[in-house]
């Protein structure tokens, strides 16, 4: 029992000696605990592996599926190369848009459990807790692009445009990913359970699905071409397939002429609304 | 004295949420290096008084001061120097209970080392040395609390915010709690208390403050509270409902206020002044009147009583006098 005061005083006099927070400077924290936040994300993946072989393995079975099944079936637009060639971009911008799910998931979890209110009492930079989000999502994202990529390659994709263009295209779809993270964010402090927030693929699917995602807008309907050609997640996927050189990526509107700017544009757009709103609502928890 | 002198200094605190006050020109003095609880019933604004104090929600109006920071402008230095506990906040469950203590020890700038260190410290120090490894979630009730503690304590606050401490726990988890929570006290720390256990703030908190509506209605000492209540309740129990309307006309002659009666239990009780003096008077008329009792006696008021008094929040039956009649008409009706 002494032994416990013991250790108490001794750390309350450890710790005065050590004030090292202030000395460093806001910068340096604040990037030192979005680190911290990091880590401790991608420890819940060491600890939990069958998670992470899930979430790892979901976009190889899509390839594999999606590659096989519908492979021979779907067309490409004016039937030009192989439909795997044209899905395999797709596939890429697919996950990185369920990713959000990922993160409205974390987040939600977080916030009713009170590990963020824990978070909040202690002396660390607010912003952390969602940048130490953002950022394991991207490296979970870098992960998944790998094993995808990976995946498509042994299948027979091949991107034939160039190193630079293959890195753009990549960058591209961390581009996407980056920007739903704040949707992610959003969303999961607003969704009042985290059972909710898992009732969110019920909207994320149709919103991929209308896209170029899995068939070109041109070979859709008249009403739903245009819908699916403005749709963010099609801009990123015909620029991907731009890049990588793969089939179908052009169409005749100017969405889809221009999907390499508007791929850029998109996720700036996306962060511009999407960013204020996590922030104002991670205040609004102060209320 | 100066609002610095105390450990937590709160004077007119107010809360709205729409057109409900959950805080309500609220008032708390704790003192340094003491357990002090903050009782109240569920929804009197103990946990908005709570997380308003650990720099959580922002007050609408009136001034606290944490380990002498002002909430409002240095809640910076309010977070480094508290605590928090149960439902206030959480550790990571997918963790194990070394990784939540060294990554809470990191974002306390502790630096890897030390963190690591601070870690192995408190792993001995609550005894969770042997599910150190072991992921959170799938700790027991008692271990979770001490961890959750533990978490609490990484820099050993000056003023921890202890939530329930024992709830759901068996009698060997609550007094190991209970021993590390004196611990703490012992090592300087200042305890905010808020619990349902009356028994548990009369063990632990040398003061004790009442909260309702928003408002604190009483601050005291548990035996100061005590003796708010009144000295003493004498209380009989009879054999037969049918003699209750006798026994409380014999009971209310010497009554301080009004009886009361819990027709399940055959019993009368009321506040008396005068213990002895109105336990022989009234054992002398129920003998003449030759009514079977089955116990009589005096009893001291419990914080049961001292919060069931303040906060009026008792049963229907209990309270109503009228309601209480009418339950006994029946009762006859029935005989």
């Amino acid at each position: 029992m002494s032994d416990a005061t013991t250790a108490v005083a001794g750390t309350q006099a450890g710790v005065s000696q050590a004030p090292a927070g202030p000395r460093r400077g806001r910068a340096h924290w604040a990037l030192a605990d979005t680190l911290n936040i990091t880590r401790r994300y991608l420890t819940h993946f060491q600890r939990q592996p069958i998670t992470i072989a899930w979430q790892l393995g979901f976009p190889i079975i899509s390839v594999l599926l999606y590659g096989f099944v519908f492979g021979e079936a779907m067309k490409t637009p004016g039937n030009e190369g192989d439909y795997k060639q044209f899905l395999m971009p797709g596939m890429f911008v697919m996950t990185m848009a369920f990713g959000f799910m990922n993160t409205a998931m974390g987040v939600a979890m977080d916030a009713s459990k009170g590990v963020i209110d824990r978070f909040r009492s202690m002396p660390m930079a607010p912003s952390a807790v969602s940048a130490g989000r953002g950022l394991s999502d991207l490296v979970v994202a870098c992960a998944e692009l790998t094993i995808l990529a990976l995946t498509a390659l042994a299948i027979g994709w091949r991107p034939d445009n160039g190193v630079l263009n293959t890195v753009a295209a990549f960058a591209l779809l961390l581009l996407l990913r980056f920007s739903l993270i704040w949707v992610g964010v959003w969303l999961g402090l607003v969704v009042p359970t985290p059972q909710a927030a898992g009732s969110l693929y019920g909207v994320a699917f149709p919103l991929t699905m209308i896209s170029s995602v899995f068939v070109a807008p041109s070979l859709m309907p008249d009403w739903l071409g245009p819908i699916a050609a403005w749709n963010p997640v099609s801009s990123t996927g015909t620029a991907a397939r731009e890049l990588f050189g793969n089939p179908g990526a052009g169409g005749s509107s100017w969405i889809e002429q221009n999907a390499v700017l508007m791929a850029v544009v998109w996720p700036l757009v996306v962060t511009a609304v999407f960013l204020p709103l996590a922030v104002r609502r991670f205040k609004r928890l102060s209320r | 004295m100066s609002s610095s002198d105390y450990a937590v200094f709160a004077r007119g605190l107010e809360k709205r949420y729409g057109d409900k006050r959950a805080l309500d020109g609220f008032d708390l003095t704790v003192e340094h290096g003491t357990v002090h609880g903050l009782l109240g019933p569920n929804g009197a604004g103990k946990t908005t008084a709570v997380r308003a104090l650990a720099t959580l929600i922002r007050l609408d109006g009136g001034r606290a001061e944490v380990g002498g920071a002002d909430v409002a402008r240095e809640a910076r230095q309010v977070r480094s120097r508290i605590g928090l506990t149960g439902q206030y906040a959480a550790v990571d469950e997918i963790l194990t209970g070394r990784q939540n203590l060294e990554m809470f020890g990191r974002l306390f700038h502790l630096g890897g080392t030390l963190a690591a260190r601070r870690a192995q410290e408190l792993l001995e120090q609550f005894d969770l040395e042997a599910a150190a490894d072991k992921g959170a979630g799938g700790y027991s009730g008692g271990m979770r609390r001490r961890l959750d503690l533990a978490a609490s304590m990484i820099l050993a606050p000056s003023v921890l915010f202890l939530d329930e401490p024992t709830t759901g726990l068996d009698p060997r988890g609550r007094s190991e709690v209970w021993d590390s929570v004196r611990n703490l006290v012992t090592g300087g720390t200042t305890v905010l208390l808020t619990t349902q256990y009356l028994e548990e703030a009369d063990r632990l908190a040398s003061r004790i403050t009442v909260i309702d509506q928003g408002r604190a209605i009483a601050d005291d000492t548990p035996d100061g509270l005590k003796a708010t209540v009144g000295g003493s309740h004498l209380e009989v129990v009879v054999a037969e409902a049918a003699d209750l309307p006798a026994v409380e006309k014999a009971v209310a002659r010497v009554a301080r206020g009004a009886t009361e009666t819990v027709i399940a239990e055959r019993r009368v009780q009321a506040a008396v002044t005068d213990r002895v003096a109105a336990l022989t008077d009234v054992a002398r008329t129920l003998q003449d009147e030759g009514i079977a009792v089955e116990d009589i006696g005096l009893r001291r008021p419990s914080l049961d009583d001292v919060f069931l008094q303040l906060t009026g929040d008792r049963p229907a039956q209990d309270r109503d006098a009228d309601g209480a009649y009418a339950t006994y008409e029946k009762t006859e009706a029935a005989a």
